[in-house]
């Protein structure tokens, strides 16, 4: 769940991170009073959840009230990917002297929250670690104990950072680490850090994503920042198969068979099992698949839930063929998903021997599950065959080969 | 939609128990048995795929009163 940069920015002031006075508005003429009280310079920011922001022209200064005003009508009504602003930010200019990045985060690899952090900030920061590694630091800690600032401080002095920016950077650095853990984000990240002329330092931009299961959990700061409970901030609205597919999710309370994304290609998804629907999901497109939506069924979803979903996604025009495949599966039972498609495919009317590319669900009851697949033709694989190798030949099937 | 993959047959001794067919409307775990306004115990035709196999029902009963067939399996039991 992402926040807009003036959400962001009052959680930012919760956990005493420095930052430019700014106020929220949510039309020219409140533009005009929030410059009137703020300073001569400022920066008018549109308020949209998407990147490119200074690209698009959501991003402008002014140095009058009256400018101010003429430029935030333009700004909002500026589209940005797709997306209208719910408003602007109206914030101070600040000079500055030098740039810094600060970005905390999950490193799933090694499977520990990790400090990335840059005296190049500013600027793309994937650049950076391409163009510049020396100028760019990764630190691990531990997400079970309680942050220490010393590690904040190595993963600032490792970029060569020294003396009052040091002490400075690490606090502010400590700070966003603490709110990182205690409001269960996925990225916390301030760029740019700005250092200005008489040496202080504040945070100009920032960017959090908070875990969207976490959001009971941190309701009161969420309605503190004023966040309602019906806003699912998605980066789109949902399309009508994506309301489509969370109606049969809540239709019935047996497992899980949902949480679907619309994607253009045209092979419709049926994966899940244990983080297999995100390995599955890239595995199709490593294999040069074009995957019509993303989605997660298992937890023993019931016959129904299958096939309503099944039944779901075979009806979309775009969907050529759909591919049912999942990690080995312990407590969702292979016959019982095996029955779901099978049944789908048929309500929406087609052949499940044609429709479905591949099923690769091995596991619980998969002997039942494959003489039910068997029986209708269905081409299906055991664990001997990979999810890749699966992903890879349901893609060769939609290619004829 | 009728049943693809399930069917349940019930011995007509079934529905002299009483208490058998109220111990198999309980137990199943999804619902494939009711007991009809004739008191009779019936199955419910959209909840026939669900069966999970459990034999609950079997093993409550005797005698061969309730079979499950999986119409899938040439083999069927």
């Amino acid at each position: 769940m992402r926040f807009y940069e003036y959400e962001a920015k009052e959680v930012l002031k919760k956990y005493s991170i420095p930052l430019p006075k700014s106020l929220f508005v949510k039309d020219s003429d409140s533009a005009f009073n929030a410059a009137q009280n703020l300073s001569t310079d400022v920066v008018i920011k549109s308020q949209v959840l998407s990147g490119g922001r200074m690209k698009a022209g959501g991003i402008d200064f002014a140095n009058s009230p009256e400018e101010v005003k003429e430029k935030s009508r333009i700004i909002l009504e500026l589209e940005i990917n797709g997306l209208l602003p719910v408003g602007i930010l109206i914030e101070e200019k600040k000079k500055i002297t030098q740039e810094y990045f600060a970005a905390v985060t999950y490193d799933g690899r090694a499977k520990k929250p990790v400090i990335i952090f840059s005296d190049m900030g500013g600027i793309d920061i994937e650049e950076v670690a391409n163009s510049h590694p020396e100028h760019l630091s990764r630190t691990h800690f531990s997400a079970a104990r309680p942050f220490s600032p010393f590690t904040a401080k190595n993963a600032v002095a490792a970029v060569g950072v020294t003396g009052r920016e040091l002490n400075q950077l690490s606090a502010i650095v400590t700070n966003l680490c603490n709110l990182f853990l205690e409001r269960d984000l996925t990225l916390a990240e301030i760029n740019p850090i700005g250092k200005l002329e008489d040496g202080s330092i504040i945070a100009l931009d920032c960017h959090l994503d908070m875990e969207s299961e976490a959001r009971n959990t941190h309701s009161a700061l969420l309605a503190e920042i004023g966040v309602p409970e019906e806003d699912n901030r998605q980066s789109r609205p949902p399309t009508q198969f994506e309301i489509d597919a969370a109606n049969v999710d809540a239709a019935d309370t047996r497992g899980v068979a949902g949480n679907l994304t619309e994607f253009d290609g045209n092979l419709g998804l049926i994966i899940g099992a244990g983080g297999g629907s995100l390995t599955l999901f890239d595995a199709v497109r490593a294999a040069g698949g074009k995957p019509a939506n993303y989605c997660e069924i298992g937890g023993n979803p019931s016959v129904a839930k299958a096939a309503n979903l099944t039944k779901l996604i075979c009806s979309q025009p775009k969907v050529d063929k759909v591919a049912v495949m999942m990690n080995v599966v312990s407590n969702t039972r292979v016959d019982i998903v095996a029955r779901g498609v099978i049944k789908g495919c048929i309500e929406a009317g087609f052949d499940p021997a044609e429709k479905i590319a591949i099923f690769r669900i091995p596991g619980s009851w998969e002997e039942e599950g494959f003489a039910l697949l068997e029986r209708y033709g269905v081409d299906y694989v055991d664990r001997s065959v990979s999810m890749h190798e699966a992903a890879q030949r349901a893609v060769e099937k939609m290619k004829g080969i | 939609m009728p049943a693809m993959f399930i069917s349940i047959a019930i011995e007509d001794s079934v529905h002299k128990d009483q208490e058998l067919c109220n111990r198999l409307v309980s137990m199943c775990p999804v619902d494939i048995f009711e007991i009809s306004e004739k008191s009779q115990l019936i199955t419910v035709e959209e909840n026939l795929d669900e069966c999970t196999l459990c034999n609950l029902c079997i093993e409550a009963s005797s005698d061969e009163q309730i079979k499950i067939e999986k119409l899938y399996r040439s083999d069927s039991n």
